[in-house]
């Protein structure tokens, strides 16, 4: 492909490259007024305790517990698609490489915030490290969360170093001074020298080698947090194995939804292409049908031959008082909506799939729901306890007013890297001169 | 603390002559402010340890010193030689709620907090309800132990699991790992009497609550060195809990005095969930020979509180 074409695209991110424009303040005002109320949300409970949450002395974690797996499963995920995509070299995921890598810092820099939220002590919360166990799944979890953010930050400004170049040389989109010396800076002398090339391309290599396993075993420790617990529910062998495919699954939905939201914004239709979507929506096809594995597994095996404490679990997620209207939703839109939509040719466009990924996101943050609360809701010793919020856990505005804040830091973190370089890896696209753009050649299918 | 465990017998005396007194002994060791305004010449009797009636001047009497409670480190190395036990008789219980309310009372809990629980169980549908008093098990291969980041809660040699209240973070990972659901954490701030508030605090009397951290049985061993039973053993009208030390073969309910083997096998005591592999510290008598029928201790109830039961009777 001729450079200017990699010019013309990055023409394209003039805004918010240059200056945000005024679609992208107003988006930023909205979500910070949203992070401003999640704060009085955080006050709140700070100032009066835990008892403005709905978490009660059976149900110990809630909503905020189901948001550190979920945004945590969006981060992990994020880091094993972008060392995935790099590694095997797959041509038409190029243009995708830089949406991965930013919702994997986005995700695991907004989930360990909620764990902080369960947290009834913060101003202890240096104790972790000065009074650290090592025995305790919590100090595992810690040191594996660290060590993902050091990785995929690394690997993330790796990544884009050879954009901060090409910014840095660029007169296609006007930059301001300040910007253009941060560039030179970021960039580290990077002028595609062939020393510098191969450098980079090891350090590339090496590192997305590096992050897809310690993402794996960092997502696998989450699993185990709960896995190790006696509990119904939890202490299964198979949590680890089912958290990494319901992440991955996540994140392959919101790459798609990311991809539909920037291809309408950038208009980058010949980049993010019908056949980008056809492709992951392939890959949502068969994680779905994991899915539904994973879930046809675990409740037959619970329900062939049940002990009494497990008979108590399962039978509230048939049980339309208690969970049976969540758990049918989860499987109509994890497991019922993909299959019809990305099975059936007719039903396949790229805003059905867009669609089909917001609400597998929802069907997996109401899984993450199932593992939580109705374990906890059910321990050995029968509740007996007149208190109604010691029965049945019920979220207070306190926790979605922090949800919501949760989900506005993450679209903030990703809007402020939006302004830093192109959503499209365009140096390393140029710099591949190989690069095939996919045709959209999805016609001659249909 | 280190003159404490120098001298336990000479602490000991101390502590009796101050109880005997009348003082209350407060969990945390509020200064006996009122034994000094006492201080004529005039004589008083007091029980010995050894059980014999003394008397001695007022003027004799010193109050507590303020490290008299046992704090930090030593808190954590629990008493020597000993292995504490319980066994439940669950074929006395009677719902008599007295234990919980001595609990509550010793640890200035509310009404609401309850550390030790009476829960009406059924093992099967053809068989008999029974009241199933439930302390903390202190279990000797303990799942809250196991995953406290911050080792706020700990294993003793004397067999406890206590908790350190400033050092717990408040993460709840205890009460998520727990499978009896022993636990009870403070969703807000406790509403304690000042002097309590202020005190300090030890993993020995769990006194006093503090907000955002978690409580839960500890098996009184701030009484236990005073040579005094847990409250609750004391209160219950109907000698349920036999408290003693696993090393010396002996447990009491403060009226009888037995050997826990023997009990044990007299009456095929078991542990709660034996299968789980916590290997708990108490014991459990099967509900045989029934001192009352079980429908008995509900007729009193409310509506509202009969409905708890729903699902057994
Ligand atoms: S709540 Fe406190 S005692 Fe329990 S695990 Fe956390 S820090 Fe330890």
């Amino acid at each position: 492909m001729e450079a200017s074409t990699f010019d013309q695209v990055l023409a394209k991110f003039k805004y918010p490259l240059s200056k945000p424009s005024r679609s992208w303040w107003l988006l930023m005002g909205a979500m910070l007024v949203l992070v401003a109320f999640g704060l009085v949300a955080l006050i709140q409970q700070i100032v009066h305790g835990h008892i403005v949450t709905g978490m009660r002395d059976h149900v110990v974690w809630g909503v905020f517990i189901v948001n550190f797996i979920f945004f945590l499963g969006i981060g992990y995920s994020g880091a094993i698609l972008a060392g995935i995509f790099h590694l095997t070299r797959l041509k038409w995921t190029k243009p995708i490489h830089r949406i991965v890598e930013l919702f994997a810092l986005a995700g695991l820099c907004v989930g360990p915030i909620f764990i902080f939220l369960c947290i009834g002590r913060l101003d202890r919360i240096f104790y972790i490290f000065t009074y650290a166990r090592i025995q305790s799944p919590i100090t595992w979890d810690v040191m594996a969360i660290m060590t993902n953010l050091i990785f995929i930050g690394t690997y993330l400004y790796i990544a884009h170093i050879r954009d901060f170049a090409k910014l840095r040389d660029t007169d296609v989109v006007e930059l301001p001074g300040w910007k253009k010396k941060l560039y030179a800076k970021l960039a580290l002398g990077y002028e595609g020298r062939p020393r510098q090339v191969e450098h980079l391309n090891r350090a590339q290599n090496i590192l997305a080698a590096t992050i897809i396993p310690t993402a794996i075993l960092a997502d696998s420790l989450l699993a185990w947090l709960f896995g190790m617990s006696l509990r119904p529910g939890w202490h299964s062998t198979l949590f680890a194995p089912e958290f990494i495919l319901v992440a991955i699954f996540s994140g392959v939905a919101l790459l798609i939804v990311m991809m539909w939201i920037y291809r309408r914004q950038y208009q980058l239709k010949d980049l993010f292409t019908d056949q980008h979507f056809y492709y992951l929506g392939y890959a949502l096809l068969l994680l779905s049908i994991g899915f539904a594995y994973f879930t046809f597994s675990e409740y037959i095996t619970e329900w062939y031959n049940v002990s009494e404490t497990h008979g108590r679990w399962l039978d509230k997620f048939v049980d339309f008082g208690e969970f049976g209207i969540m758990s049918l939703l989860t499987i109509f839109l994890a497991i019922v909506v993909p299959l019809i939509v990305l099975i059936v040719p007719r039903f396949r466009t790229p805003a059905s799939i867009t669609l089909v990924s917001v609400l597998v996101l929802i069907g997996l943050w109401l899984k993450r729901y199932l593992i939580i609360v109705p374990t906890l809701e059910t321990p050995y010793v029968p509740i007996q306890d007149m208190r109604m919020e010691y029965l049945h856990y019920q979220a207070t505005w306190v926790e979605w007013a922090l949800t919501l804040a949760g989900l506005a830091l993450g679209v903030i973190i990703i809007m402020l890297l939006n302004t830093l370089a192109p959503v499209v890896p365009v140096a390393d696209m140029e710099h591949d001169d190989e690069i095939v753009v996919p045709k959209p050649f999805y016609e001659t299918i249909k | 603390m280190d003159k404490e465990q120098a001298s336990p017998r000479r602490e000991f005396i101390k502590l009796t002559v101050v109880a005997t007194c009348g003082t209350a002994l407060c969990k945390c060791n509020k200064p006996a402010g009122s034994m000094e305004s006492a201080s004529e010449e005039s004589t008083i009797k007091l029980l010995a340890p050894d059980g014999s009636l003394v008397e001695v001047a007022r003027s004799q009497i010193t109050p507590l010193p303020d490290d008299q409670l046992i704090t930090g480190m030593a808190a954590r190395e629990g008493i020597p030689g000993k292995r504490f036990v319980m066994v439940i008789d669950l074929a006395k219980c009677n719902n008599a709620r007295a234990c919980i309310t001595a609990c509550q009372k010793m640890h200035y809990q509310p009404e609401d907090k309850e550390w030790l629980q009476v829960k009406l169980m059924k093992d099967s549908e053809q068989g008999a309800p029974y009241w199933f008093p439930k302390t903390c098990f202190h279990c000797d291969d303990p799942p809250c132990v196991k995953v406290c980041p911050v080792d706020a809660t700990f294993k003793r040699d004397d067999g406890l699991v206590l908790i350190d209240n400033d050092r717990c973070i408040g993460c709840k990972f205890c009460m998520a790992a727990c499978p009896y659901s022993t636990r009870v954490f403070n969703w807000d701030e406790p509403d304690l009497p000042e002097e309590i508030a202020m005190c300090t605090s030890s993993p020995e009397t769990s006194v006093p609550s503090q907000v955002g951290t978690v409580d839960k049985c500890d098996f009184c061993p701030d009484m236990v060195r005073q040579g005094k039973l847990p409250d609750c053993v004391t209160a219950c009208p109907n000698g349920v809990f036999y408290f003693g030390d696993e090393v010396e073969d002996t447990v009491t309910n403060g009226v009888e005095t037995v050997q826990l083997s023997q009990l044990l096998e007299d009456r095929s005591g078991y542990r709660y969930l034996e299968e789980l592999g916590t290997k708990p510290r108490v014991y459990y008598l099967p509900p045989t020979d029934r001192m009352f029928p079980y429908e008995r201790s509900l007729e009193d109830l409310s509506e509202e509180r009969k409905a708890m039961y729903k699902d057994i009777i």
